[in-house]
């Protein structure tokens, strides 16, 4: 499903290189955890598959069911079914929560060849996963982030995902700012999207989200690279031992 | 030094007047009855005092005057489109002026309960009338501190408009509509609305009036009384405009203004509002959308001569192209206006680096115990926001389109009644979708 091969990226507006050399294979059904120190391109990592500007890829590839991401503006990446769930959501005062989906939910409809959903469709929908996330109705009616809590903006990124239906999630720091009761409703959410047919990317700092969101994969990264891959006992270990041990580990 | 500096000043002033009566010349005021000759003569006599508005006035420094004061109209082409009109769907008592001359066939019959409305051509031949209370008097009282000499050139030369009394709730809103015929048009429009204790209108305006428009609205608002005004400039690209709003106000009275403003070349549109009785509000507020060739100025006098009033002025500016937007705006809180609530905020979206934003915000306060703010931006589309609505599949465009409809939120939600803050977003939506193409 997602292929990122021997990804190299520096920033536009100067001369660092970011990510050197990044191969990663996410597939359908499966999750995927990337951890690391600060730093080390995973929220990078992120931005670029999404197609954020201000990052040159200089080498490599990335591609989802075959078809090359890094040549796509955002939009046309999140209908082939890409969607990155942010670790820190925009506030856009003056747009309502609810138009932005909307319009969102029907653009992507529009590039796929579906029909446009209905208001009334639209509504039953919604209302139905919002209540899933334990989000009200006033929160719908708000502007987009403004005025949210951070545990707020993060189940307003798992309802956008819930209704977008994406093929690929990337989940950059979603347990950051999050209380133990609301990471575990964000998990809850994310756990309930996961199918035969999805892969998810959940990059994260630590290991206690990972205990809500089991993951098959687990990879280590660092200063650009991956340096370890494993099973969900990797985690663990970093939880024990700090990055510090593995990196060690692998340089010697 | 000082002498030099005097007789240049003087030598300014000298030069200004003489302008001012060469273009005065072979013009007569029109004729009527005793209250609206004095009247006129009055602004007449206040016009040749003060001058017409020259490119070295302060209050003309971001905006050149020429074109409306000069004797030639400038062409203006009529823009033709087959859109419905504004407020198309709105239930409302028509007045229809084609190029400034009001026209009785495509207009209603002038009856609307509780209201009582007269073409000005007429009121002004009765020797007395009750519009003498108002009609060049709030002009007169907006004279100072800042004069407005296009005003009073105004209430000298305008022959038609419409003088409306409110006397109860009126059931519709009374819905003036500008129509532009001839490319070279100039059209001197001036109304008087006078709203009695307890009362309550709807004004609605529409259209690009004439090629080159000089229109002043008078208010009177007596207490516990509330106005609405919404107006919509037309669309016509080389039209210009020269604007002003009088409005005084009355204990616990409001006034909420809110004016539209796509395209036209140069729009100059005054907004003067005085608190004369306690716990009154006046929201004025305005959006525009300039696209190339357009410049749009919103010049706002608010005095505050009693206590706790509360005004509020929010305007928004969208240029793209090399448009320029500029705002002046000024709380003035005279001494013992206390409990003031003056809150002011212009902003302009530049989507281009050829686009300027021009502004000038003033606080002027003589009481202690007052609450004014004022805030003035200008910036270009927000990035972040942009790029995640992008990343949830909206394309750039309409994406763009929502950011750029978000900005102007606020100045729309100044908008009571929901139609109509709803038929002024379906004129945004389709100014940005005919940009896009």
């Amino acid at each position: 499903m997602l292929e990122i091969k021997g990804l190299r990226v520096k920033l536009e507006e100067e001369d660092k290189e970011i990510l050197k050399g990044v191969d990663l294979t996410v597939e359908p059904g499966r999750v995927h955890a990337i951890m690391g120190p600060n730093g080390s391109g995973k929220s990078t990592l992120s931005y670029v598959l999404s197609g954020r500007e201000g990052y040159e890829v200089t080498d490599g590839s990335a591609t989802l069911d075959g078809e090359d991401l890094l040549d796509l503006e955002p939009e046309e990446r999140a209908a082939l079914g890409l969607f990155l769930a942010f670790q820190y959501p925009v506030e856009i005062p003056g747009v309502g929560n609810m138009t932005f989906l909307r319009t969102a939910v029907n653009a992507q409809r529009k590039a796929r060849g579906k029909e446009e959903m209905n208001a009334t469709d639209f509504l039953k929908l919604i209302r139905a996963k919002a209540k899933d996330l334990k989000i009200d109705a006033e929160m719908l009616k708000r502007p987009v982030n403004v005025g949210f809590s951070g545990g707020e903006k993060k189940r307003n990124e798992i309802l956008q995902m819930a209704m977008l239906e994406p093929k690929m999630c990337i989940l950059d720091e979603t347990d950051s700012g999050l209380d133990v009761d609301a990471m575990k409703l964000v998990a809850d959410g994310v756990n309930a999207l996961r199918d035969a047919g999805r892969g998810f990317l959940v990059i994260t700092h630590y290991q206690r989200l990972l205990d809500h969101i089991k993951p098959d994969v687990v990879h280590i990264m660092s200063d650009g690279r991956i340096i370890k891959s494993g099973g969900p006992e990797l985690a663990i270990e970093v939880e024990e031992n700090g990055y510090a041990d593995i990196k060690a580990e692998v340089t010697a | 030094m000082n002498a030099q500096v005097q007789s240049k000043r003087a030598q300014l002033k000298q030069a200004k007047l003489a302008a001012t009566e060469e273009r005065l010349q072979g013009l007569a005021l029109p004729e009527g009855g005793v209250w609206a000759t004095e009247a006129r003569q009055a602004a007449l006599a206040r016009l040749r005092e003060m001058g017409l508005p020259g490119r070295r006035d302060e209050y003309w420094k971001f905006t050149r005057p020429d074109t409306l004061v000069q004797e030639e109209v400038p062409v203006a082409e009529v823009f033709a489109h087959d859109e419905a009109p504004v407020f198309d769907g709105i239930d409302r008592l028509k007045i229809v002026f084609v190029d400034g001359v009001f026209n009785a066939a495509e207009s209603d019959p002038l009856d609307l309960a509780g209201v009582e409305i007269e073409r000005l051509s007429d009121a002004a031949k009765a020797d007395i009338h009750w519009a003498r209370e108002v009609f060049g008097v709030l002009e007169a009282r907006g004279q100072s501190p800042v004069e407005r000499p296009l005003a009073a050139f105004n209430t000298g030369f305008a022959e038609d408009g419409v003088l409306i009394r409110v006397t109860g709730r009126a059931e519709k809103p009374v819905s003036l509509i500008y129509r532009h015929e001839s490319e070279s048009s100039d059209a001197i429009l001036h109304h008087v609305v006078r709203l009695e204790k307890g009362t309550n209108l709807t004004l609605l305006e529409n259209g690009p009036a004439a090629a080159r428009l000089n229109k002043v609205l008078e208010v009177d608002i007596a207490d516990g009384a509330s106005f609405h005004h919404v107006r919509a400039q037309g669309r016509d690209h080389q039209r210009r405009a020269g604007t002003h709003i009088f409005a005084r106000l009355g204990a616990e009275s409001a006034l909420k203004s809110f004016t539209l403003t796509v395209n036209g070349k140069l729009t100059r549109n005054e907004c003067v509002v005085e608190f004369t009785g306690d716990d009154a509000m006046a929201h004025v507020a305005g959006a525009c959308l300039g696209d190339g060739d357009f410049l749009h100025d919103d010049t706002v006098f608010i005095t505050h001569d009693a206590v706790a009033c509360e005004s509020r002025q929010v305007f928004k500016k969208v240029l793209r192209n090399g448009a320029t937007g500029v705002f002046q705006g000024k709380i003035l809180v005279k001494p013992g206006a206390q409990k003031t609530d003056g809150y002011q905020k212009s902003q302009s979206l530049l989507l281009d680096e050829d686009s300027q934003f021009l502004a000038k915000p003033e606080l002027e306060i003589y009481a202690d115990d007052v609450a004014c703010s004022h805030g003035s931006t200008s910036g270009a589309i927000d990035e972040e926001g942009l790029f995640y609505l992008r990343s949830r599949g909206i394309e750039e465009g309409p994406a763009t389109d929502l950011m750029t409809l978000a900005f102007l939120a606020e100045a729309v939600d100044e908008i009571e009644d929901e139609r109509l803050a709803e038929e002024i977003t379906m004129r945004l939506e389709g100014w940005l979708a005919r940009r896009r193409g």
